[in-house]
């Protein structure tokens, strides 16, 4: 079980939290093709190293933030809060 | 009867001052507090404990610790058993029982053991080749009965468990020397410190070191001991690390009381970690092997020194390493008959204790005696030279194991140190550090200069070596089994699972190559002790048999946990209804008055019915339908989800979630909504209402609101975050009452609801805030049984006493409550949805009508553009429509398949709901039905269960289409 750290209440154990999969993926327009449409839908990328995705602080503060995961160490390089950018250093 | 007791001063461990007593398969054995059931068993001669897995051969005892293979146990009776549990890691109790695990129908007479007579007959394999065909399910009841060990508790544990979470900066698991010394230094450096030990003892193999000449091992120790206290490091005993998970999370179980509490689970998460786990000695193989007397030497030692306890009248030891001669002068010190020593190696860096008799270059190839050993044959690996010696223990030491399974949990990598025949850590890991013997460090002078560094926090790499050299093969050469004039015993590798050399053998000639494959194929490895003495002789040979060196071979993957742990430890309490506690509803009482017969309906307890003397939910529920159509009928809503929205965009945030517009909603009017996925599935519905220019009032669907709250904030955190919204769920702040049916009005009226209500004075689907009774309520005009309703929403604590009031005053008007089964009813007549019945993962909101006014609306709401997408437009799509029974009289079962021709063929549709009618005097159901909505009037074929039946296709609602009744 990892340890997570939400920006608002502190490092707290993985049960107290939910992941959202991949963060700041943009909404696409209601006129967007059926192709772009079913992208953001269903399609993600499951890379091998670093990731970013978002998180829910569920049985804490409930608050969604940003967090960037080694996917094979679990090392977390960076935690943000969901209005942020990814720091330019940990770009893909 | 062999083993004996010690007298005094050998048994650091016991008290000899508290006797007891306890059971095992029919015997009374005698210990002293400080036994453990195996070291009671051993001091009363009994060596013959258990029969093997597979060939039910005789095992005993056969390790002092958790690796143990063989000494395995039910303890306890009844509920309270715990079975194969090790009889060498349960402390001695007065009073309890203790079974061998897999003897039937006795520990001396086994019926099974013909197994073993026909051992040849069962290699490796030999369930996969054989019970093939026709299929294995016909003879796998008598193979299990066979196989397995003990046998499981006769009901719920009645024990209690608990589980505690800790923070700690630095965690040292081990207590022997390199552990103490590590978390002395990490304490004396100012870090807060916690020590775990898995036995009830700090000291490890130093503490066993004790009956030497020289007493520095002892005093070494004490000093340890007596700093540790003084820095402060809280030493935590019986309590072994089981799992090392990310982040530095250990898992460990403390063993605690019968009385309290009898397991406690820890949740450790450290800042940093250092592993002092010491070594488990790898034995030697030689021909049977297995027999009861056949021991670890290091447990020969500790028995001696720990318990007083001395394993046999005259013990032979086998050796590969160095430490071999070590046991040799402990036994010596402690008047223990050494009958030799039988060296593998030609040279050994140690010296024999004096008078020990020494065979180099040997190995022992027979063993005489089935149930306790009473000879055992010597031969010369080089010349073959046969000699006989009078023993009855064979103390094993072939080298050691690092116990390297938490490092390699935490993603740390094996190294193959030749010279040791040993796997040592071979990379550091970030927060976690090996010291002592885990680390492959055995010289103690070193050892503890590289614990006392670790601790310290001046990480370096460990100074690996001490051992000695030690061979990887230890068997037996061909010339010395040749000299035996017979064929040999068996060698076992895995005494557990009674893997013997030839299983490997056989597995290398079918081209198993893979560790993991050779593991599964033989089941080398596996079972409770996980091969902790067997898996590097297993690797060995098979690097042998293909070539290869153990390095090349590797390891399989060290999993939790480390040893086995009761369910009911990592359950922690949380069972029955502590595992998932039920809601039950402010007004429980008064239904409980009523006669509700309760069930749970999505985590809360509910009444499915009232049912009057022996009446069955079903008929019971048809009455109650009718009474509310007739009369009217009191019905308790507190699930109904229920959200409060304020803010200045609350009115654009809700038109962005909804299918319909609630912008448009007038302050004191309400209207029903569909919330979609964003894939444009249907994921809930309800009523909203608003209250304010910035404050709305959110119903959802009572098993739906928790995932409501969080999908509006997810999209009010994530993606519209400049508006101005606060989401806030109130369910159970909220009691409600709903009254349903012509006279519901009179009902209020008569108990005392303001005039305001009436529904000459309020429409339906709009609501009203006022006060009744000292408390602020909310009244709203709304209706799931398509009569003149009322849901009364007031705080959660008045609910009772409306209820009350309601039934007394309801007597005149013969207002009686209804359950959720009579709801359905209601319900399915009206032909209104109900989500997760009439709805699944696909349903869209123009498969069940529900998509007029999408096109005029402005807000891009959630899953709107997925409505747009071919599959969604798709003409084939299934509609929800009614279905008649055409004979009206037959019901049409939920789930009944809608075919076209005969089954198995792709299906048309299916029922999703179905009730009798009792108004309509007959059965009426909803289904799911391709193309339904063009198909009105068409007489379909269902089928159900081998059964045939037609039904009429027709629109909804079945009862009041016009909506008359809506008015009372």
């Amino acid at each position: 079980m990892m340890q997570l750290q939400c920006p608002f209440c502190g490092y707290r154990p993985e049960n107290e939290f939910d992941c959202g999969g991949t963060t700041a993926i943009a909404r696409p327009p209601i006129d967007c093709s059926d192709e772009v449409w079913g992208d953001y839908l269903f399609f993600r990328v499951n890379p091998k190293g670093l990731h970013a995705e978002r998180w829910r602080h569920t049985f804490g503060c409930g608050q969604w933030f940003n967090v960037v995961r080694d996917t094979v160490t679990h090392e977390v390089s960076a935690v943000y809060r969901i209005t942020e950018s990814r720091p330019r250093a940990l770009d893909p | 009867m062999s083993g004996y007791r010690l007298s005094a001063p050998h048994g650091a461990w016991i008290d000899r001052s508290r006797t007891l007593q306890f059971d095992f398969n029919g015997a009374e054995v005698r210990g002293f507090a400080g036994d453990t059931v195996a070291s009671a068993l051993l001091a009363q001669g009994i060596v013959h404990v258990g029969r093997s897995f597979k060939l039910h051969r005789p095992r005993g005892v056969f390790s002092c610790g958790f690796e143990e293979p063989t000494g395995l146990v039910d303890i306890g009776a009844g509920r309270y058993r715990t079975p194969n549990t090790r009889a060498t890691d349960i402390a001695a109790a007065d009073g309890m029982t203790a079974k061998p695990g897999n003897a039937w129908p006795s520990l001396a007479v086994d019926l099974a053991a013909m197994n073993s007579k026909f051992a040849a007959l069962t290699p490796a394999g030999f369930y996969y080749k054989t019970f093939m065909w026709p299929d294995w399910h016909l003879f796998e009841p008598a193979i299990r009965r066979m196989a397995g060990l003990g046998v499981a508790a006769d009901g719920p544990d009645p024990d209690r468990y608990d589980e505690v979470s800790q923070q700690v900066e630095v965690l040292v698991i081990g207590a022997g020397a390199a552990g103490l010394q590590a978390a002395l230094s990490a304490a004396q450096s100012g870090r807060q410190v916690l020590l775990l030990e898995s036995g009830a003892h700090s000291g490890g193999w130093l503490a066993s070191q004790s009956l030497q000449g020289d007493a520095s091992a002892t005093h070494r120790l004490d000093d340890l001991t007596r700093q540790l206290a003084a820095a402060g490091v809280s030493l935590r005993v019986n309590c072994t690390a089981l799992g090392l998970y990310d982040h530095q999370l250990v898992v460990a179980l403390e063993t605690v009381d019968d009385v309290t509490v009898r397991e406690r689970l820890w949740k450790i998460r450290a800042e940093r970690i250092i592993l002092a786990t010491g070594a488990i000695e790898r034995p030697m193989l030689f021909p049977d092997n297995d027999r009861p007397g056949v021991m670890l030497a290091s447990a020969v030692e500790r028995y001696a020194t720990h318990f007083g306890v001395a394993c046999g009248k005259r013990v032979v030891i086998s050796t590969a390493c160095d430490s071999g001669y070590a046991v040799a002068a402990s036994l010596q010190a402690a008047g223990i008959e050494l009958a030799a020593i039988v060296d593998y190696r030609e040279a050994s860096a140690e010296d024999a204790p004096t008078g020990a008799k020494v065979f180099r270059g040997s190995s022992i190839v027979a063993v005489s005696g089935s149930r306790a050993i009473n000879r055992v044959g010597v031969a010369a690996n080089r010349s073959g030279n046969l000699q006989t010696i009078d023993a009855d223990c064979i103390a094993s030491a072939g080298g050691w194991t690092p116990a390297v399974n938490l490092y390699s949990m935490a993603g740390g990598k094996l190294r193959w140190v030749e010279d040791a025949s040993m796997f040592v850590p071979g990379l550091t890991l970030k927060g976690i550090e090996s010291v002592g013997a885990c680390a492959g460090a055995f010289e103690l002078e070193l050892a503890l200069d590289h614990a006392g560094a670790t601790g310290r926090g001046n990480a370096a790499p460990a100074p690996v070596g001490g051992l000695g050299i030690v061979p990887a093969r230890n068997t037996p050469t061909p010339i010395a089994l040749a000299m035996l004039g017979r064929r040999p015993g068996k060698i076992f590798v895995d005494l557990q699972n009674d893997v013997c050399v030839d299983d490997i053998e056989l597995a290398a000639r079918e081209n198993y190559r893979s560790v993991e494959h050779l593991k599964r194929y033989t089941t080398m490895g596996m079972a409770t002790d996980q091969g902790k003495t067997s898996n590097v002789n297993a690797l060995v040979l098979m690097g042998e048999l293909t070539a290869r060196t153990p390095a090349e071979v590797g390891t399989t993957k060290f999993r939790p946990p480390v040893k086995p742990v009761t369910l009911n430890a990592l359950a922690a309490g949380r069972t029955g209804e502590r595992y998932r506690p039920l809601k039950r509803m402010p007004g429980h009482t008064w239904h409980e008055t009523k006669g509700g017969l309760f069930e749970e309906f999505g985590g809360w307890l509910r009444p499915a019915a009232y049912c009057k003397n022996h009446e069955e939910i079903i008929p019971a529920a048809e009455r109650e339908a009718l009474h509310v159509r007739t009369h009217v009928g009191i019905f308790e809503g507190s699930p109904l989800g229920k959200i409060e929205i304020y803010g200045p965009d609350a009115a654009a945030f809700l038109d962005l979630m909804y299918v319909g517009s609630m912008s448009t909603l007038a302050i004191g009017q309400a209207r029903y909504g569909l919330l979609l996925r964003e894939d444009g599935v249907i994921f809930d519905d309800g009523i909203v209402a608003r209250l304010g220019e910035q404050h709305f009032w959110v119903n959802t669907t009572s098993g739906g609101v928790d995932r409501v709250a969080l999908a509006f904030e997810e999209w009010q955190q994530c993606e519209y975050i400049n508006h101005r919204v606060l989401i806030t769920p109130v369910t159970s702040s909220w009691g409600n009452v709903t009254v349903s049916g012509p006279k519901a009005w009179k009902l209020l009226a008569a108990a005392g609801f303001d005039e305001s209500l009436a529904p000459t004075n309020m429409k339906h689907m709009t609501v009203r805030e006022l006060a009744y009774g000292g408390a602020k309520v909310r009244v709203m005009r709304a209706s799931f049984s398509g009569e003149l309703g009322y849901e009364i929403n007031l705080p959660a604590p008045y609910t009772q006493s409306l209820l009350e009031r309601l039934g007394e005053v309801g007597c005149e008007f013969e207002a009686k409550p209804y359950g959720i089964e009579a709801l359905m009813v209601l319900r399915t007549e009206k032909g209104f949805l109900h989500l997760g019945a009439d709805t699944d993962g696909t349903t869209l909101p123009g498969d069940v009508g529900m998509d007029r006014g999408i096109a005029k609306k402005a807000a891009n709401f959630v899953g709107r553009r997925s409505l747009l997408r071919p599959a969604a437009l798709d003409a084939d799509r299934m509609q929800l429509v009614g279905l008649l029974p055409v004979d009206r009289t037959s019901r049409l079962p939920t789930g009944a398949h809608i075919v076209t021709k005969q089954p198995p063929a792709p299906i048309d549709g299916f029922v999703t709901s179905s009730a009798y009618s009792a108004v309509l005097g007959m059965p009426v159901a909803l289904a799911m039905l391709k193309r339904g909505f063009a198909r009105i009037g068409e007489v379909i074929t269902l089928f159900h269960l081998g059964r045939t039946l037609r039904a009429e296709v027709v629109k909804t609602p079945f009862f009041d289409p016009k909506g008359e009744r809506l008015e009372g």
